[in-house]
């Protein structure tokens, strides 16, 4: 027993005496709001320093409980990988909890808050179980917990129709995942002859190398709807907005990362790498997931759901870097797999801080303002200037712009795709010049999507008259940003010594033991063979800091005697309204056009006439843009015909007649008697 | 001693430059346009003139718009600090990297549209949305044509890089030859040249640039004006050192850095001219029909690589 393991156990129970305390008091909201809170913060807590003990003071620790099943023991095992995941999920956890402390106060009275307590601590507990269950039996049973009680949490605001429809969705296609999950275990247990994942690792040489590659894809179907890749997000942008603003900072922060952590468990860990396709699958998943992600949440204006669809952007850049890792690891440049495997991780972090931070931000306008539609949003900043600082650090980062965390790991990426270029030869160059491709084009179509929201939701006058009423948002709320906001900065600046922590977290992964590289503290350099790399955040930082201080010192000497006069912006010579405003539509449009091929924009204009005929006066004039999503109409449409004519023919047999059912299981008892006589 | 002011001398090289080279591109152009222009000195008396001049500021604008033009202008000169002008001898590990350089571009464009969105006004916002729309398509044929250099040199280190493209034997050259067109075409957008942007404009259908500025007066226009002259004289630095690197000195002797600073005015004209010219005998192309270039800029930028292997 080392305190690592004490400590996460401490965890666990006070994850486990919220979910209690929270039910119990479903009829007192304020007490049950306060017991939710509290004990997830210090679950959280707790959960972060055995993360901490795991990662810093090498406390790995597994732990071995048989049940009175045969093939279930609840198994935990927390190696480096795990306590990075256990780390992430509770730091997002904890500020999560504060902002929820404050943000579930607009429930009272609406909804309960002892359930959403109750299947709040039961998610974080749930995630927790997923990162370090060591049985797969086990793992799919906290697997589960964590998918019915964020399931609960779309649908918590039960009353909105969207809602209860979005939980559908999530629902079903989280259950699907979960089916072909299921059936990679199997696989793995027909050759391995266990459920525990350490047999698995210990064994994975009995399995056959096709087994394999079927239980690769299936893992990547199942875990990859999770993690919301392109075509099998469609449950991400309709789920994730419905949550409480919390909730889906959770959801978008974390709980979909926990897809990523299985499918690096099993393609680097178990497997320890596999044939080449497997990378080039990856990376070119990572691709497409990333470049679409950008370019659906330029054409989003619910600003939920916009996030939602940024997260399958980097839910595809995380997926670049873990295509590279795998393809290195196959061609053998451990180390360049190390520095894929590193970026891969390092933006897992660094997505979940400011989408997080993101998600807190529209919450907390949404709290004010009661609609997620950006387009009656406008000047904001005035009325809430820290969510808008803030939200405006997280839009930064998201749009990896130095020296905040999200240039540190998408610049790592880069290199690893750069290296790949230079070193892998043959097609699968091509591979990593798309990738690269896809990376360039998604961040600067990220930076413009942010442009977008930022300044349509904060900047110019309001849209609305009920925006003049708003005012900032509580304490608990404005903390939580704060310190997200400030971390994003943190992170960024301390690269170097998060990726040294880094690469010993991925050179723990079977895959790539002892693999050996060290990127230095500061600055933060890559060494390979004959190529080199390095940059510094903290120097960036404060050359930009004190630019600007000169610039500002400068420009007042030489213009001081000049003076500032406020007046109103230039009309033409009629009245400002908020219609001469650009709108979200209109900002992105030119790249709606631009992408048309892929985005299919469509366009319905309904006019009203004064009079019916001769139509020359309009009333009203109704324009209707939109999106229209192709795999909607090529993949999930088709599959639902099939499904349907299945059924359709199944009729025939189970036809609601009880007659012919007892006249089946007749047959069958007769059929089964004759097989046992023969025999 | 001199070491110190060798570094100042290539450190302030953009800023102190840069009015000149968009006095000499105009003065360029008038020729071509048979008038005989102002002179070339007259960016400096604009700039001294605006920074003399009372400040007008929108009632609807937030602390974005009144920070931008600080942000702006001290991005470029971040820039200025990595990017070996002159001389290889300061090896800049911490910023000398072409993706800090491309990001932190971004930064600013980041702000400067931001900034056109914060005035409210009808012009600024379709000017960030064409800016943010240039930008994010012209950002990956940037990457691409200076990645072609970094794999020919083993590091995004731009010192390296120039290291190794001058001892590129000229038979091997072609690879960068092509990535310098496809970083020409980047270079006119995101500068805002023809073809994608006349920088001499006010009318409200084709404005990109000055859309987003046309709230600002006084000091704040100044330093974006001052601003886009340093990314102007950026990009020409970029194209002249980094694709065509012979010349620059790689000791801090002062003679070297006297032939060195002679050779790269030298090729910053040439570059100048070509500018001058090409927008002198093309037209301005419609907004749509410029992913089309910039699509061009990435492809060239492939070929490249695909030419190294």
């Amino acid at each position: 027993m080392n305190s690592a393991q004490n400590i996460f156990f401490l965890a666990l129970s006070l994850f486990s005496a919220g979910v209690v305390f929270s039910i119990l008091s479903y009829n007192k909201e304020r007490l049950a709001n306060i017991f939710s809170s509290t004990f997830a913060i210090l679950g959280s807590i707790t959960g972060i320093i055995s993360a901490v003990l795991v990662l810093i003071y090498n406390q790995s620790f597994s732990i071995n409980t048989p049940s009175s099943f045969p093939i279930l023991s609840y198994t935990f095992k927390v190696d480096y990988l795990s306590a990075f995941f256990v780390l992430i999920i509770s730091v997002i956890a904890l500020f999560a909890s504060i902002y929820g402390y404050g943000y579930v106060k607009q429930y009272f009275g609406k909804y309960n808050i002892g359930s959403l307590g109750f299947f709040y601590n039961l998610f974080i507990a749930g995630m927790l179980l997923v990162v370090t269950a060591n049985n797969a039996l086990f793992f799919l049973i906290a697997w589960e917990v964590m998918s019915l009680a964020s399931f609960f949490l779309v649908i918590f605001e039960k009353d909105k129709e969207k809602n209860i429809k979005a939980g559908g969705l999530y629902f079903y296609m989280t259950h699907a995942g979960t089916a072909f999950i299921i059936l990679a275990f199997l696989l793995l247990y027909r050759s391995v002859g266990s459920l525990d994942f350490d047999i698995i690792r210990n064994n994975i040489a009995l399995v056959p190398a096709f087994t394999k590659s079927l239980i690769f894809v299936l893992a990547l179907i199942g875990f990859g709807t999770k993690a919301g890749i392109i075509p099998l997000h469609i449950w991400l942008p309709s789920a994730h907005p419905a949550a409480p603003s919390h909730v889906s900072a959770l959801m978008s922060g974390v709980m979909i990362k926990t897809g990523i952590f299985m499918l690096i468990r099993i393609s680097l860990d178990f497997f320890a790498g596999g044939p080449l396709w497997w990378g080039i699958l990856i990376l070119t998943i990572g691709a497409i997931s990333s470049v679409l992600g950008v370019l659906y949440a330029l054409a989003e204006h619910d600003i939920k759901k916009l996030l939602a669809y940024h997260s399958i952007e980097n839910i595809g850049i995380i997926l670049l870097g873990l295509g590279s890792a795998l393809i290195f690891n196959t061609l053998g440049f451990q180390s360049m797999a190390t520095l894929g495997l590193v970026a891969a991780l390092f933006h897992t972090m660094n997505h979940a801080i400011f989408k997080a931070l993101l998600f807190m931000g529209a919450g907390s306008v949404i709290s004010k303002t009661h609609t997620r539609n950006i387009e009656k949003y406008g000047g904001i900043i005035r009325y809430m200037p820290l969510t808008a600082f803030f939200f405006l650090i997280g839009s930064l980062a998201i749009s990896a712009l130095p020296p905040f965390n999200g240039f540190a790991s998408e610049w790592i990426t880069f290199q690893a795709l750069f290296a790949g270029i230079r070193l892998v030869s043959d097609s699968t160059t091509w591979a990593f010049v798309l990738a690269s491709g896809a990376l360039a084009l998604t961040g600067g179509l990220a930076a413009a999507c942010f442009v977008k929201v930022f300044g349509i939701t904060f900047l110019a006058r309001p849209r609305d008259e009920k925006i003049k009423q708003i005012s900032e948002s509580s304490f608990s709320l404005t903390f939580s940003m704060a310190v997200l906001a400030a971390l994003t900065l943190v992170l960024g600046l301390f690269s170097g010594s998060v990726t040294s922590i880094l690469s010993k977290v991925a050179g723990n992964v079977t895959a790539l033991k002892n693999s050996g590289i060290s990127p230095g503290a500061d600055p933060l350099a890559i060494q390979s063979g004959d190529s080199f790399a390095s940059v510094s955040l903290p120097y960036v930082f404060l050359i930009l800091g004190s630019a600007i201080l000169i610039v500002f010192i400068w420009v007042k000497l030489v213009s001081r005697k000049q003076s500032q006069r406020r007046t109103i912006t230039w009309d033409c010579g009629t009245d400002l309204t908020p219609r001469m405003e650009i709108t979200a539509t209109g900002f992105s449009r030119s790249i709606i056009t631009i992408f048309a091929n892929i985005l299919k924009p469509s366009k319905e204009v309904e006019i009203v006439y004064h009079a019916e005929n001769p139509k020359y006066f309009p009333k009203t004039n109704v324009v209707n843009l939109g999106t229209k999503e192709v795999y909607q109409t090529y993949l999930y449409e088709p599959i639902h015909r099939l499904i349907t004519r299945i059924s359709e023919l199944a009729k025939i047999w189970q036809n609601g007649n009880v007659n012919a059912y007892i006249m089946y299981i007749f047959v069958v008892l007769i059929v089964l008697l004759i097989a046992g006589a023969l025999k | 001693m001199s070491t110190i002011l060798i570094f100042l001398l290539q450190f302030s090289l953009i800023p102190l430059l840069s009015p000149l080279f968009v006095g000499i591109i105009r003065k360029i152009k008038a020729r071509l346009q048979n008038r005989r222009g102002a002179s070339i000195f007259q960016p400096y008396s604009d700039l001294s003139k605006l920074f003399h001049k009372n400040e007008v500021i929108s009632h609807d604008s937030s602390w974005i718009f009144k920070a931008m033009p600080y942000i702006l202008f001290a991005s470029t000169l971040v820039i200025c600090v990595g990017l070996p002008l002159i001389t290889t001898g300061f090896r800049n590990s911490f910023s000398g990297d072409f993706l800090v350089i491309i990001y932190i571009l971004a930064l600013g464009t980041f702000f400067l549209a931001l900034a056109g969105i914060d005035t409210g006004g009808g012009f600024g916002g379709f000017g960030s949305s064409r800016e943010m729309t240039l930008a994010a398509l012209a950002e990956g044929g940037f990457i691409f044509s200076m990645l072609v250099l970094s794999v020919i040199a083993h590091s995004t280190n731009l010192t390296d890089i120039i290291g190794s493209v001058s001892s590129l034997p000229l038979i091997s050259y072609l690879p960068v030859l092509l990535a310098f067109i496809g970083f020409f075409i980047i270079l006119l957008a995101e500068t805002g040249r023809f073809p994608f942007d006349n920088p001499a404009t006010h009318l409200e259908l084709t404005m990109i640039h000055e859309a987003m500025i046309l709230e600002y007066s006084g000091k704040r226009l100044a330093l974006i004006e001052w601003a886009a002259a340093n990314k102007l004289l950026i990009f020409l630095a970029i194209g002249a050192n980094l694709f065509f690197p012979w010349g620059i000195a790689t000791s801090l002797s002062i003679p070297a850095i006297l032939g060195s600073l002679g050779i790269f005015l030298a090729k910053l004209l040439i570059l100048s001219v070509a500018v001058a010219v090409l927008e002198s005998s093309i037209a301005k192309s419609r907004f749509f029909r410029l992913p089309d270039l910039l699509l061009t800029s990435f492809i060239l930028s492939m070929i490249a690589i695909g030419l190294i292997f």
